[in-house]
């Protein structure tokens, strides 16, 4: 319903530049007005510095063999590309890996951070005392920036004496000697695991948003007509969530594809930089080693599969609303 | 407990069977959440021997601050004090910065004609979708070129660049009701006036959320500041954390004191605005 307002109030026609009533003549003449410019430019300025220009200039970047240390950077055309899909080249094994260790990452915890959130989400749209105090609970670890629960986490799985294993051993589960940051696939399950404690929250605060959006006469019509939960669930809840998932699944596959603190601070990419998201290989490549040139061009095409994933994820999640 | 009065009779033992089930559930599920923050504190509390001794203890053996004074001190090679007040004022300014640049060109956007309008509205947004990473390596070099390295400013102004607020506040001011500005205007009421006078002061609470989600982000960027600060003196917290895992690799006493520093203003600022902060994440969803 909000929805509706805000497009309605956005199609009426609205008066020109300084902004003088339309006074009901047929006043079609405009007259120039420096007023939305003056509103405009302050953001614009900001805009056009650090987004429009570096999104343009990191093509340039890309096409050059761009060492920030020397002082030429000499044009190489695509060779910074064509490196990419040349195997044996410096960048592509490391590339590839990266992008591996991504894709990893991603497919695992992402179906994790859809389904979970969801039930702790239905857990809390009951009705019972407490409730945002609850919720607040959940939320609490999203709040703390990565590099709080990256060091966090780096003690809690240190191998020796971290807080993880000793739990275990405690109940006689692998010795108290799990290698969880140094070895596969105890590295993955800790950055997979770590992860989704950390976010859960903020997905969880999305659906219960969604499930309260939906209209509660559907559930007591469905009861009447005597469908049990199970049949609630799936023939109300999920269709009356999907914009949500949709948006979900979304900004989690986003989220984690852009993974770079935990591999920093708690594998530090280990085992043989197994873990080293593309992310991380970018920022190193491009802002340790100074090899921007290379570093652009990877970025550019992390970029185009993050784009193509959305889309399709997008078609997919539309066409299944129209079946 | 609370609600678990139960009224005699088998329907509301049904009940209270559920209940007790839901809250088993939930104070479960808070243990996941709240105990790991709780280990921070404790072990930030803790005589460095005894974070890497076993068996571990709950709660501190014996009470010791060495962690903090580690950290604190005025002469520290970590001086984490420093870093505090450094991310204090870069999430001040670019939370500012944000709100007055963001309002202002929302405005305009959601209210006034003006020539090249949509198309700037649609390149606005479309930035939104843009993976950031690409931006990563040219934006380096574009704050080295105005000498912000190893500055504050660097971790001020570029953040303030995003398209989020813009779009979230022009939400917000199209769904105000335009009866009012127009009664202003017919008062002779030019549109600066309206806009500082009847906009803003209607927009307290898209403006608090907007600020307080500007904040934390600032507060908790990690990569960025990792590679545009460098001289201890110039860090914010997370790139100081990064460092202090390195400096003092083992000793968790002062590593999770340093993790206690860095969350304190955010819980704070979620305990006190967390109606702000829940409602702009679940609003964000609605939209999509």
């Amino acid at each position: 319903m909000a929805a509706q307002n805000i497009e309605q109030t956005g199609a009426q026609p609205t008066p020109p530049g300084s902004g003088y009533p339309t006074g009901g003549k047929a006043d079609t003449k405009r007259a120039f007005s420096w007023t939305p410019y003056v509103f405009l430019a302050p953001y614009l300025v900001l805009f056009t510095v650090f987004v429009l220009i570096p999104a343009v200039f990191g093509l340039w970047i890309s096409l050059h063999n761009w060492d920030y240390l020397l002082a030429k950077q000499p044009w190489v055309g695509l060779e910074n590309y064509t490196n990419l899909f040349t195997p044996g080249s410096p960048t592509a094994g490391f590339f590839w890996q990266s992008m591996e260790a991504t894709g990893i990452f991603t497919l695992f915890s992402v179906p994790l951070l859809v389904i979970i959130p969801l039930l702790v989400a239905l857990i809390l749209n009951q009705s019972f005392r407490g409730r945002n105090f609850f919720r607040a609970m959940y939320f609490a670890p999203y709040v703390l920036g990565v590099a709080v629960i990256g060091v966090l986490w780096q003690y809690m799985l240190n191998p020796g004496f971290g807080v993880i294993n000793y739990l275990l051993g405690l109940v006689g589960i692998g010795d108290g000697a799990v290698p969880w940051t140094t070895a596969l696939p105890w590295a993955w399950i800790s950055l997979v695991g770590m992860t989704v404690w950390w976010t859960l929250g903020f997905n969880a605060i999305i659906y219960l948003a969604g499930l309260q959006d939906i209209n509660a006469e559907l559930y007591e019509a469905a009861k009447v007509d005597g469908a049990n939960r199970w049949q609630r669930f799936w023939n109300i809840t999920l269709p009356g969530l999907r914009p949500v998932l949709l948006f979900i699944v979304t900004v989690t596959i986003l989220a984690s594809a852009n993974m770079f603190g935990q591999s920093y601070l708690v594998t530090d990419g280990a085992p043989a930089n197994q873990t080293r998201t593309a992310i991380m290989y970018i920022a190193e490549e491009g802002l340790e080693n100074f090899r921007m040139g290379s570093a652009a061009a990877m970025s550019y095409i992390l970029a185009l599969f993050l784009v193509l994933i959305s889309i399709l994820n997008f078609r997919f999640l539309n066409q299944t609303e129209e079946d | 407990m609370q609600g678990t009065t139960a009224k005699p009779g088998g329907r509301n033992a049904g009940d209270l069977a559920k209940k007790l089930l839901t809250y088993a559930a939930l104070i479960l599920l808070t243990l996941i959440f709240v105990a790991p923050l709780l280990w921070m504190v404790s072990t930030s509390l803790k005589p460095n021997t005894e974070t890497t001794a076993l068996p571990l203890s709950l709660l501190p053996k014996q009470f010791s601050t060495e962690g903090y004074s580690t950290i604190l001190n005025s002469g520290s090679q970590s001086p984490a004090l420093v870093w505090f007040f450094n991310s204090m004022i870069a999430g001040l300014a670019n939370t500012l910065l944000i709100l007055v640049t963001a309002s202002m060109a929302a405005y305009a956007l959601a209210r006034m004609e003006f020539r090249g309008k949509r198309v700037l509205f649609a390149m606005i947004i479309s930035t939104l979708f843009i993976p950031p990473i690409i931006l990563l390596t040219p934006n380096y070099q574009i704050v080295d070129l105005f000498g912000w390295l190893d500055t504050l400013l660097a971790v001020i102004v570029p953040g303030a660049a995003g398209a989020f607020g813009v779009f979230f506040l022009r939400q917000f001011f199209l769904s105000l009701p335009k009866e009012l500005e127009e009664a202003a205007m017919l008062d002779g009421a030019n549109r600066y006036q309206i806009f500082f006078r009847i906009i803003l002061p209607l927009s307290k609470a898209p403006l608090a959320t907007l600020a307080v989600l500007s904040f934390l982000t600032n507060w908790n960027d990690f990569l960025w500041p990792v590679y545009v600060l460098f001289t201890p003196g110039s860090l914010t917290l997370p790139p100081g954390l990064s460092i202090l895992q390195g400096a003092y690799s083992i000793n968790y006493a002062v590593i999770m004191a340093g993790g206690v520093v860095a969350s304190i203003p955010v819980l704070i600022v979620f305990i006190l605005a967390q109606r702000y902060i829940i409602q702009g994440v679940a609003r964000s969803g609605l939209k999509g």
